[in-house]
């Protein structure tokens, strides 16, 4: 019966398309505003020079952190957690490493190059980018079973594997960013 | 207020925590995490399908992320559309630029050699994030908020990888 409903595109909702459109707009407008749709900003970060970068990512993980799991306590959403192993989360984590070293922008931060007109990035980065997944995609077959797997761990939660509380964490997870990012202006990056 | 959205740039945590806030909606609203990469895929098989046509659709990993535009590439295509209004209204939208400063200042201002680069770059990067199953946002953001341990390993080898690269390529090669 659902699928019968979901089959026919008239009753298709749309809505969540243009939700995603509105918070895509919000999210690259910031991302802009931050200077993190350049080049240069990025390069800095990773040769330690500038660590707008990391404010920029540790300010949104420890407001979001604290958001998510209060409504999480209050039971207005649920987790989507992406589920990983040393194979995909460290090799494949190193790689993509490599890849945002020498393109200089990440996938997020490309689409908001690309708004912002840096040709690079148009021309290069997102050829680049279509084609790297694209290998990957033919590779699947022979990858799935193999370095995907191993030592797979599933979709948890850092309060999951130490089975505490999840505010056990979230707390001192919190403090640490803060301390963190103080310290970062303390030696004047 | 104008004048605020006209500015080029922003504190780096005003941004931050306007992306967190932006993450709590997007849980709350439409249930899902900001995350970017697996759109890059889609396209990529999209395209594929329209060069060989419905085979494409038959491997194993395009079934498994199913090629459709759906919420998430939508996003993506936010993320074009917001900076390049950000870009517009604050007089940063770029013409004619090839070579960004800092490789200039190493390498040169020669357009091919950066795009090149940037293609090879593009190709591990986009490898990189299909291989770890997300990128600086859907692990680095929307993950390691969520404490979840496959993002935090993720965001801490993204960072050495990128780091230990980036220190090679402007300290040893150039």
């Amino acid at each position: 019966m659902e699928k019968q409903v979901q089959a026919a595109p008239a009753v298709k909702d749309r809505r969540p398309l243009f939700f995603g459109l509105a918070f895509g707009i919000l999210f690259g407008f910031l991302l802009h505003k931050g200077g993190v749709t350049k080049y240069d900003v990025i390069v800095n970060q990773l040769l330690l020079v500038d660590f707008t970068v990391v404010k920029v990512m540790l300010s949104a993980v420890v407001t979001g952190m604290i958001g998510i799991y209060s409504m999480k306590s209050m039971g207005w959403i649920k987790l989507s957690l992406k589920s990983g192993s040393f194979g995909m989360n460290v090799i494949g984590a190193l790689i993509f490493g490599v890849g945002f070293a020498v393109l200089g922008y990440c996938p997020g931060t490309i689409a908001g190059a690309i708004g912002n007109g840096y040709l690079d990035a148009i021309v290069g980065g997102l050829a680049g980018i279509l084609l790297g997944t694209w290998i990957f995609a033919v590779m699947y077959p022979r990858l799935k079973d193999g370095i995907l797997k191993k030592g797979d761990f599933g979709d948890i939660t850092l309060p999951k594997l130490l089975k505490v509380n999840d505010w056990v964490v979230v707390v001192p997870v919190a403090a640490m960013i803060v301390l963190l990012l103080l310290w970062i202006e303390r030696s004047g990056f | 207020m104008m004048t605020l959205l006209t500015d080029v740039g922003w504190s780096p945590y005003a941004v931050g925590i306007g992306i967190g806030v932006l993450s709590w909606l997007s849980f709350l609203i439409s249930g899902k995490p900001l995350a970017t990469s697996t759109s890059f895929a889609q396209t990529g098989g999209m395209i594929e399908r329209m060069i060989i046509g419905k085979k494409a659709s038959q491997r194993p990993y395009y079934k498994k992320i199913k090629l459709n535009i759906n919420w998430q590439w939508m996003l993506v295509l936010g993320v074009v559309t917001g900076s390049f209004l950000s870009a517009i209204i604050s007089g940063d939208f770029k013409t004619g630029q090839w070579v960004p400063y800092v490789w200039a200042s190493a390498f040169g201002d020669g357009a091919l050699l950066r795009v090149i680069v940037a293609i090879f770059g593009g190709i591990i990067l986009g490898f990189g994030a299909r291989f770890a199953g997300g990128c600086t946002s859907g692990h680095g953001i929307s993950g390691t908020l969520q404490l979840a341990v496959s993002s935090w390993i993720s965001a801490i080898f993204f960072f050495i990888g990128g780091i230990l690269t980036a220190h090679l390529i402007f300290y040893v090669i150039a």
